[in-house]
């Protein structure tokens, strides 16, 4: 029998073999390193983003276990004593207290206090730059919207993740900004006080937020988002990577590198790589001191006062909106607070929803593993850089006091300038980037049907000058048309066959529309076609 | 290494690169995909010494990692904890943290980077192409699924006993109600609670950084002091959530310069009391310009003018901060003659 044969055959193998052997028995690992253990891996430098942030993830996981070790998740008071000497004698929560003991009694404690807050800095800029990635090369298109909606889950969650972290050691600057937090929950209609009451114990500030916030900090959330990171991560496995258009490349396969071993020694050292410059950072980087800012006090304040950077967009649109506030029946609707809070969600989901709406205009049913250049998305890519537009001038409004006093300029000043851009910054952002889309298809199609400039000059025999234009490659010929481009949608007959007029209804306008702003005449430049290609190449001969 | 050392048998053959003229495979489809382009062989593929160079560097990298692991322990060990060193250009900083971050990140650099230099030299790198396979279940299996579920369905019964089904329903939307009733005990109900201040008609003004009450004498013109209500102390239990409601700014006008009636009726010559919390979000105010009265609240630059009730005049608050009516008391100590009539702080829903 076969089995026999099987196990006689196994027996003999060497010792690494063998526990293979035995897992395989029991787990079926052959099976999955069989479909996984060769898989290719496309290159490109944008690729590494995500795993910028699959590799912060783990370092500030590492970090943080060491963290709770020593911090104490407490709001009791308690007298330091501990060896910053000017704060000897002072009250302070326990919170507190243990953030410097880590500071600056626990040897490294610092580096990993510092190390962890690095990571999750460099951690949320990474996933909002790889977002970008995926938004501009359209990596988003079917079959891959879920994991664009795992991934803007893990970008948000994040972010509450680093201010629930920030928030912990119950300092005078992150208690600031707990307080701001607070002062945005109450503005909430109907439900806020309460909110509020629930969430701090009480009134603000209370003795639970800390120990509240540290099981969401290093629990709920990581628990949640680890979740997300794995689904993330099953996802791009089981899609395969996408890719750029090139020679040999097409819908149907992926070309790259296998995982075992080039792709596994350039990930594996790209993990060692981050960890590495994170380290040294933090070794010659301060952040967060918060000894200097001193425990949290609801009636001080430091000037200066700003948030990490993921957190700049909210607090730049709540510097801006003026003090609306509504008084009516004993009640009071709070607009300056509340329609920051409202546009908060409202401009992130508009990032999250996108995929969505473009499908729906494009009416495209089909899989996409091609990557999109910016460019041969023109309205898409105007849309994408407008948005981070308007998320910029966020972070310049939340930085509006810094601004002023940088430069010299008064608040007011700042203040109205980033009110007007924050209506106008997207709109020229939107026009601008079209047009230059469009310019470099143009430039694209002149390149595929003249050639290459070649920066040479040459005086033909009747005395004229002309610039030398090297054809391109069939490689490059292939790369740069091999982009599909779309038909502007048109509202189909508006009567049936019997004559019967169908009523088109409000939303196909609408699909129409779009359509034609998508992919309309001057809304994408033509790609040039083997006809045309070929009508200009015979007249011309060679040069 | 000039390509004179490399063995001629080595050298990847002559390739046929066609750059000058327009010669394409295809000619009916100039555009075509001409498939993968013929692997380029590095210098490591063809020269052993090249190869050796690249081993050793990668020796080498680990080697100084395996180096920086033990500066990371002999730091830890020798470095005291409170030694601090100057480093240009970045000043003073923990001679300990400088030594473990720098000994840590060169370790760990020092492996990534030799990983990534052996991959990138000596493991192959010639490209492979995967197929990919579609997503979508053929139209067969989708059938057999399909239909597998409808006979699991008919099986339950669910469609035709729709007693169960409803009665199902019901069950499993109640249940989360008795997680939802669990947080009630997160906290008090607000009740009227966010209206009430530890002020009280009587309380004395007591100066918050003397700890002593105040007499309109310490007042000076032009400058802005902070107050608490007397009884306050900061070991207290539940300072914080007191003073986060009860913090006051104290400063002295020329009566004549008071522009609003109530003000005015509330000072104590020209000694003005307002609450220290912005009515924006919530954070004190801190900053006084002298010469207009107005107050700067650090948060978001709202700005309030104490000469004017303090109402808004630039920011995002949406209404002014609320005054505290002050006099003095029979030995001539500043007092309040009340609560605050409105919330202080952020405005809320309940606030009217
Ligand atoms: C997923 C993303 C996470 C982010 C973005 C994040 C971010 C932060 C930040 C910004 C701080 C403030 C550090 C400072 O004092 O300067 C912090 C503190 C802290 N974090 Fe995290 N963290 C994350 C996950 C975790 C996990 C998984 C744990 C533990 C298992 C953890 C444990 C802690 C502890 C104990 C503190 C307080 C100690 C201190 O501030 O020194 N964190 N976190
Ligand atoms: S809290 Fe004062 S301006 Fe926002």
């Amino acid at each position: 029998m076969s089995t026999n044969e099987n196990n006689e055959r196994r027996g003999k193998a060497p010792a690494g073999e063998r526990v293979a052997d035995w897992a395989d028995g029991r787990l079926g690992i052959y099976s999955l390193a069989k479909s996984n253990m060769r898989k290719i891996f496309p290159d490109h430098w944008s690729f590494m983003l995500g795993e910028v942030c699959l590799y912060s993830f783990l370092i500030i996981i590492l970090t943080g276990v060491y963290l709770t070790l020593f911090f104490h998740p407490s709001m009791n008071e308690v007298e330091y004593h501990g060896s910053y000497v000017p704060l000897q004698g002072q009250l302070m929560s326990e919170a507190f207290s243990s953030t410097l003991h880590i500071s600056f009694d626990v040897r490294g404690g610092l580096l990993i206090r510092q190390i962890h807050h690095w990571s999750a800095l460099i951690f949320l800029a990474g996933m909002f730059v790889h977002m970008m990635r995926v938004f501009f090369t359209g990596a988003f298109r079917k079959p891959r919207e879920i994991n664009w909606l795992f991934g803007f889950l893990l970008f948000v969650l994040g972010m509450f993740t680093g201010f629930t972290g920030y928030s912990l050691p119950d300092d005078l600057l992150s208690g600031t900004g707990v307080r701001f937090t607070e002062g945005a929950i109450l503005s909430m209609p109907i439900v806020g006080t309460y909110i509020s009451f629930f969430l701090f114990g009480g009134e603000f500030p209370g003795h639970d937020f800390v120990a509240r916030f540290y099981s969401i900090h290093i629990l709920l959330l990581p628990g949640i988002m680890l979740g997300l990171m794995v689904g993330h991560l099953i996802l791009v496995f089981y899609h395969k990577h996408t890719q750029f258009a090139g020679p040999g490349k097409s819908e149907k396969n992926v070309v790259g590198m296998p995982l075992l071993p080039v792709y596994m020694a350039k990930a594996g050292g790209f993990f060692f790589l981050v960890f590495g410059v994170i380290a040294a950072i933090a070794a010659v980087t301060q952040i967060n001191p918060i000894w200097a800012m001193g425990p949290y006090r609801p009636d001080q304040v430091s000037t200066g006062a700003q948030p990490d950077w993921y957190m700049g967009f909210a607090e730049g649109l709540v510097r801006y909106m003026p003090g609306w506030e509504i008084n009516f029946w004993g009640h009071t609707l709070v607009l300056g607070v509340f329609i920051p809070l409202m546009l908060f969600g409202l401009v992130l989901a508009a990032i999250a929803l996108y995929p969505f709406i473009e499908s729906w205009v494009t009416g495209d049913k089909s899989e996409h593993h091609i990557l999109d250049r910016p460019r041969n998305a023109p309205t898409r890519t105007a849309f994408g850089v407008a948005w981070v537009t308007v998320y910029m001038v966020g972070l310049v409004g939340g930085g509006n006091d810094l601004i002023a006093t940088h430069f010299n300029l008064s608040i007011n000043d700042v203040t109205w300038f980033v009110r007007i851009f924050f209506f106008a910054g997207p709109v020229i952002a939107f026009l601008v980037t079209k047009r230059i889309c469009l310019g470099l298809q143009r430039r694209d199609r002149d390149k595929v049907l003249h050639g290459r400039e070649t920066g040479i000059i040459k005086r033909l025999p009747h005395g004229e000058f002309i610039e030398v234009h090297e054809p391109l490659s069939q490689e490059q010929l292939h790369t740069l048309t091999a982009h599909h481009q779309y038909e502007p949608a048109e509202i189909g007959p508006t009567v049936d066959e019997n004559g019967v007029e169908r009523k088109v209804k409000g939303s196909e306008k609408l699909r129409v529309k779009l359509s034609n702003a998508y992919y309309g005449e001057d809304n994408q430049i033509p790609k040039p076609t083997v006809d045309e290609y070929k009508e200009i190449t015979s007249g011309h001969g060679h040069h | 290494m000039s390509s004179q050392d490399i063995p001629e048998e080595n050298l990847p053959a002559e390739q046929d690169h066609a750059h000058a003229a327009v010669t394409v495979a295809d000619e009916k489809n100039p555009f075509a995909d001409p498939g993968l382009p013929p692997h380029e062989h590095r210098i490591q593929d063809i020269d052993e010494r090249a190869a050796k160079r690249s081993e050793r560097v990668v020796a080498l990298l680990f080697t100084v990692s395996m180096l920086a692991t033990v500066g990371f322990i002999v730091s830890y060990v020798a470095i005291p904890h409170d030694k601090s060193i100057f480093v240009f250009p970045i000043g003073h900083v923990s001679a300990l943290n400088f030594a473990l971050g720098l000994t840590l990140g060169t370790a760990l650099f020092c492996i990534g980077a030799g990983a990534v230099h052996w991959a990138r030299t000596l493991m192959s790198d010639v490209e492979v192409a995967d197929e990919r396979h579609a997503i979508a279940a053929s139209p067969e299996v989708r059938a057999q699924v399909h239909a597998d579920f409808k006979q699991g369905a008919k099986e339950s019964a669910i469609g035709r006993r729709g007693l169960i089904r409803t009665t199902m329903f019901g069950a499993l939307a109640l249940v989360p109600l008795s997680g939802v009733m669990l947080l009630r005990d997160l906290g008090p109900l607000p009740g009227t609670s966010l209206r009430h201040t530890l002020w009280a008609k009587g309380k004395l003004l007591v100066n918050m950084n003397t700890n002593q009450p105040l007499r309109p004498e310490d007042v000076a013109v032009g400058s802005l002091t902070f107050a608490k209500p007397e009884g306050l102390e900061e070991a207290q239990e539940d300072f914080q959530n007191e003073i986060a409601k009860a913090a006051l700014m104290i400063i002295r006008l020329q009566p004549d310069n008071i522009k609003d009636k109530r003000e005015l009726e509330w000072s104590h010559q020209g000694i003005v009391a307002f609450s220290k919390i912005c009515t924006h979000v919530g954070c004190p105010i801190s900053l006084y310009e002298q010469q207009t009265h107005h107050v700067l609240c650090p948060c978001h630059q709202s700005t309030f003018d104490l000469s004017d009730g303090a109402r808004v005049i630039f920011g995002p608050a949406g209404h002014a901060l609320p005054q505290l009516r002050i006099g003095v008391n029979d030995e001539g100590y500043l007092q309040a003659l009340g609560d605050f009539e409105e919330p202080v702080g952020p405005a809320f829903w309940e606030r009217g």
